[in-house]
């Protein structure tokens, strides 16, 4: 009987492997509504702290007695309050999010993708909590890494893991939603910063220009990251296509909708050319190709093995933002009723461009919440 | 802006619950009516605050941020005003507040708590809170029409009945308030 804290790593585990348990989220209604813990088999019940300062009474009965109990608040005090109080009530075992859900939403979670030529891997970092994903390609003792988020500690401690050198780090797009890690794995490593030069305009930093046709190489065995311009969620939005087995989208195309094009206050502007790449650029690749993107908005997109994958062919068939065929109608979509954009999405883009440099605690406190990048309808 | 509170918790440096669990405490202490302020660190104090107020009824007033430390404002919910009070004989609405609110012969009189006063007020409204009344009612203009306000128009219905009782004749409660009040305000910085 007691109190036992459960670290990020393990949570993002136990809903990767689609692990039944309840979660009682004691932060305030309006945070919970905003974003939480989610799993295919994760049952999640909210309750504020604050209504359970006089003790549990109240929601004993709902707390279920078959299964793990895990108690999450936004940064761990108040979730190890209630756990106590409901081990002191109910008895028995209680966990609580260490690090509470800012911790949580900092994790991130490597797990293979397939195997490449000549020995190559790919790998997606899964950021479970926000929904972001990243990548990172290794070869012959090198690697490259494709939209990393900011928390570089993980990308650092699975090159040591791989024994790998950092070659090329890659934005496929100025993100809006996640602070890049890009330049800053760039410049420990000494590697290249790739950057679409049409989304650097008003960048403060050098950075190589990753244009439509360039091929970048990892390892010696030649991986090839060939470029694909393929704008309308920014204007430079650029796909990757690795070892012509994959098609890392960025935040153009997602497994179950389409991206945004409105993050920089030019929807109207952009909408033709998101148009453009979805129902032409894209149409004209091999169906084959796996698409990875940069985010999912849904527990339901994971597959068992807790990645986000789909083939082109699959998304052509029923991904909804694929098979709108008027015009008209898609401009619609994608330009009116859009979900209300991510918190702190401008002071996001400006600290992308180096234009502002917010503290380590003021990025965390930025990035709070989902990332609203996609259009599903 | 200085403030003046019945009461103070200092809570800058504590994480969440703290803050809150010595908001309960402290405010146990004080009487019904009378102001609370929390002194905070902690970004998440704000949501947290106002949605304990809102489950306990207790009003959230306000908060303002300085050097980093959110002061909050919290008013102690008082039972005698949700109790019907025996309404006022004159009384008018906040349109009729508003038809007459610049006139030179009308004084606006806000009878709640300073830090509710600070927050938000009616332009040139003079504040005298319902418990410093009594002692301070010889500094009104009794030749002036005095529309008393408050938040709901409870408090102001009491004020308006001890100037009245004083031997002020001009006196109107204005009902609701501050609470519905869609006009113009002030605050004091």
């Amino acid at each position: 009987m007691g109190i036992q804290a459960i670290q990020a790593k393990t949570l993002a585990k136990k809903v990767m492997n689609q692990e039944n348990f309840f979660i009682l989220d004691v932060r305030n209604e309006e945070q919970f509504k905003d974003w939480k813990v989610e799993g295919k088999n994760v049952e999640i019940m909210n309750k504020p702290y604050f209504e359970l300062l006089d003790g549990v009474e109240s929601i004993a009965e709902e707390i279920p007695t078959d299964k793990e109990v895990i108690v999450v608040c936004a940064k761990e005090g108040s979730s190890q309050f209630v756990a106590d109080q409901l081990a002191e009530e109910i008895g028995g075992e209680f966990f609580y999010l260490e690090g509470g859900m800012k911790t949580w939403s900092e994790h991130l979670e490597p797990v293979k993708v397939g195997d490449l030529d000549g020995g190559g891997e790919l790998y997606q970092f899964v950021r479970i909590g926000k929904g972001c994903l990243s990548y990172a390609v290794i070869s012959d003792g090198e690697a490259a890494i494709v939209d990393p988020v900011r928390l570089t500690d993980a990308y650092t401690s699975f090159f040591e893991e791989k024994n790998v050198q950092l070659k090329h780090a890659i934005d496929t797009h100025l993100h809006a939603d996640h602070v890049s890690g890009g330049r800053t794995l760039a410049e420990m490593f000494d590697a290249v910063y790739w950057l679409p030069s049409a989304d650097a305009t008003e960048v403060t930093f050098s950075y190589q220009p990753l244009e439509g046709e360039t091929t970048i190489n990892v390892g010696e065995t030649n991986i090839d990251i060939q470029a694909l311009y393929s704008p309308g969620h920014t204007i430079g939005s650029t796909s990757l296509i690795v070892d012509n087995k994959y098609l890392l989208t960025g935040d153009i195309l997602f497994v179950d909708s389409i991206g945004r094009p409105d993050l920089a206050g030019k929807a109207e502007d952009w909408v033709g050319d998101l148009r453009d790449t979805l129902y032409n650029r894209y149409v004209d690749l091999d169906e084959q190709l796996i698409v990875l993107p940069a985010h999912f908005s849904k527990k339901e997109e994971l597959d068992e093995n807790g990645r986000v994958m789909a083939p082109l062919k699959e998304l052509y068939a029923r991904n909804h933002g694929l098979n709108i065929e008027e015009e008209e109608t898609f401009r619609k979509t994608v330009t009116e009723n859009l979900p209300p954009q991510p918190n702190s999405y401008e002071t996001i883009r400006h600290t992308n461009m180096g234009a502002t440099f917010p503290s380590e605690e003021e990025q965390t406190e930025m990035e709070i919440g989902p990332n609203r990048c996609a259009i599903s309808s | 802006m200085s403030m003046k509170v019945n009461e103070t918790v200092d809570a800058k440096g504590l994480a969440c619950p703290m803050p809150i669990v010595k908001t309960k405490k402290a405010i146990e202490s004080i009487h019904a009516g009378e102001v609370l302020e929390v002194q905070a660190t902690d970004r998440g104090s704000l949501a947290d605050l106002q949605g304990w107020a809102k489950t306990t009824g207790h009003e959230y007033v306000g908060s303002k941020e300085k050097s980093d430390v959110l002061y909050h404002y919290v008013r102690k919910a008082d039972p005698e005003e949700t109790k019907a009070v025996e309404p006022f004989p004159n009384e008018e609405n906040n349109e009729q507040l508003k038809a007459v609110q610049n006139q030179d012969d009308v004084t606006i009189l806000d009878v709640r708590e300073p830090a509710e006063f600070a927050f938000s007020h009616i332009p040139g409204a003079v504040s005298v809170p319902l418990g410093e009344l009594e002692e301070k009612m010889n500094e009104l203009d009794a030749s002036k029409n005095i529309h008393v306000v408050c938040r709901t128009g409870n408090r102001s219905s009491m004020a308006a009945q001890m100037l009245k009782d004083k031997g002020f004749d001009k006196v109107v409660n204005v009902n609701p308030g501050m609470s519905e009040w869609d006009g113009p305000t002030e605050s004091i910085e």
